[in-house]
């Protein structure tokens, strides 16, 4: 991601450290204390074998080289701090924490723990989306500054900015290097599933140009949610998450042109469906479903997997989809939902029992103005042959969208339903 | 959601302020800057000069046509502008009160697009 053109060997590299990045932050914390300093630390010993790595050969135990880089960078940053405040108060400062070379064995494994303790601190529920999902792209997924601001187009400065802040955040809150207690587990997931989400989805909208950069997060995420479900196998959202993911990605070649253009679930090539993954997606909900108690990922999943496996658009089992929006709408209702579920309404009662569904949304203010709502009745308009309510409707939508792309589609949708 | 915040000069306004209160706008901008590149939501800012030099270019029939002075004649225009990530309009709503200008004109908030999209 750091040049346009990585070899495979760059590659296998970089995903070592970043494999390695959430390990080691993991372990410095759990001596050193200090999150903050150490993720700083372990970012310069990521960097620094970036760059030695590839000319001096990956040292034998990569893990314990980075610990060893990482506690040192670790160590002098401490100092000068300390010096800087025995300068300020020259009493009643504390001895630093002293770091040492990891004893032999230290570099062994409690990485799984710590990862998921690392993804909970930086999916903290006090600290906004935004930063949580900085935060975790940099101290879990092993990303600098530079790649995660270029994937957000955002200057540096203002990612490190927001990034340090986040920081600043975590430590206020007192927030130590721990599992949070049970009581609240299940709350603090669902912030980090929602966190990953948010992750797929910025890489997976990209279309094209200098987006295409961003499409790397789309597959950062996926790998996050593979270690998660690695450490929590048990957990039916995690695996839901997982196969939604799986399933929406698989779409990926299929759901643009090259120079952007939008192409709509109906008209992609489904040849060009990634079938590895739909597999993997559709084995993984499937057996899931059978032994979790349902939710909202899972659904989702389930409904992508049933597009997945329609031979063609035509073919696509709607009357099975309209039920999982329906179980969905009870679960976990959103206006979003709602809209999916008047298409799949639409698709199994006609366009006007759709459209009926959409009425009760123009009060919602949630959703009233957004463009979706527009574009949604206005494809069903044009399912029922209204062609001048289509066209009204496609319109309304491409001015309201602040997607290029999407006001490109919805702009042709329009212009073709003149006759 | 990245917002363009539009800063709107009205000279007419402008020449009426003392060189206390001109001082007051232009210490006001340093003010509103700060706390906004420390919070992270600061992507960019950019100060225009008079439209007076302002060169105005048109093509028809693959032929430019050059001239001085802006395309658009009016009172008003545009003096400069920041590009804000914020979380919610709302927020960006925020930001434009506290920029000195909107005491004196108006400030236009408006969401930049995103290369981005969803397949519908």
């Amino acid at each position: 991601m750091t040049t346009g053109v990585s070899t495979d060997t760059e590659r296998t590299a970089e995903n070592l450290l970043r494999e390695l990045a959430p390990q080691v932050l993991g372990a410095l914390v759990r001596r050193y204390g200090h999150f903050d300093a150490c993720e700083d630390a372990v970012q310069e010993a990521l960097l620094a074998a970036s760059v030695q790595w590839p000319t001096e050969g990956t040292p034998d135990s990569p893990r314990g080289w980075l610990i060893t880089v990482a506690s040192r960078r670790l160590t002098d940053q401490l100092r000068s701090e300390e010096a800087r405040r025995r300068r300020e108060e020259t009493v009643f400062s504390l001895e630093p924490a002293e770091p040492t070379t990891p004893d032999p064995g230290e570099d062994q494994p409690r990485e799984g723990d710590d990862t998921l303790t690392l993804l909970f601190m930086c999916c903290h529920p006090e600290l906004s989306p935004p930063s949580q999902v900085a935060l975790t792209l940099r101290a879990v997924g092993g990303l600098t500054t530079a790649q995660i601001a270029s994937a957000f187009l955002v200057p540096e400065a203002t990612m490190a900015q927001r990034i340090s802040r986040a920081k600043q955040r975590i430590k206020q809150t007192g927030t130590r290097f721990e599992l949070p207690p049970d009581a609240e587990r299940t709350d603090r997931l669902r912030v980090v599933l929602h966190v990953l989400y948010l992750i797929f989805n910025e890489g997976y909208t990209a279309t094209s140009g200098p987006e295409l950069q961003r499409v790397e997060l789309a597959t950062e995420a996926i790998r996050l949610a593979r270690a998660v479900r690695l450490l929590l196998p048990e957990d039916g959202e995690v695996a839901g998450l997982l196969a939604l993911m799986l399933l929406t990605d698989a779409r990926r070649a299929a759901r643009a042109r090259p120079d952007g253009t939008l192409i709509p679930l109906a008209e992609q090539d489904r040849g060009s469906w990634d079938r590895d993954a739909i597999d993997e997606g559709v084995t993984l909900i499937t057996e899931t479903l059978a032994k979790a108690p349902v939710g909202p990922y899972q659904l989702q999943a389930a409904i992508a997997a049933v597009h997945a496996e329609a031979p063609n658009a035509d073919e696509t089992d709607w009357p099975q989809i309209l039920g999982l929006y329906q179980i969905l709408e009870r679960l976990a209702p959103n206006p979003m939902v709602t809209l999916n579920h008047a298409v799949a309404l639409a698709m199994v009662e006609g366009p006007q029992a759709g459209l009926d569904r959409l009425a009760s949304l123009d009060g919602d203010n949630r959703v009233a103005k957004h463009h979706r709502l527009d574009a949604v009745r206005a494809h069903l308009h044009e399912m029922a042959g209204d062609h001048a309510a289509a066209r009204e409707a496609y319109r309304a939508a491409a001015r309201r969208t602040t997607s290029i792309p999407e006001r490109r589609y919805l702009e042709s949708r329009a212009a073709r339903l003149i006759d | 959601m990245k917002y363009l915040l539009m800063i709107t000069m009205n000279p007419a306004i402008f020449d009426t302020l003392t060189e206390a209160e001109r001082t007051a706008i232009f210490e006001g901008h340093d003010a509103f800057q700060g706390p906004l590149r420390e919070s992270g939501e600061l992507v960019g800012s950019v100060a225009l000069a008079d439209p007076s030099n302002s060169t105005t270019v048109a093509v028809r029939d693959g032929v430019p046509a050059v001239t001085d002075g802006p395309y658009l004649e009016s009172k008003e225009f545009l003096a400069g502008f920041y590009v804000v990530d914020c979380e919610t309009v709302d927020r960006a709503i925020e930001l434009a009160a506290q920029i000195p200008d909107a005491a004196l004109t108006a400030i236009e908030v408006r969401p930049m697009m995103d290369g981005s999209g969803l397949e519908m």
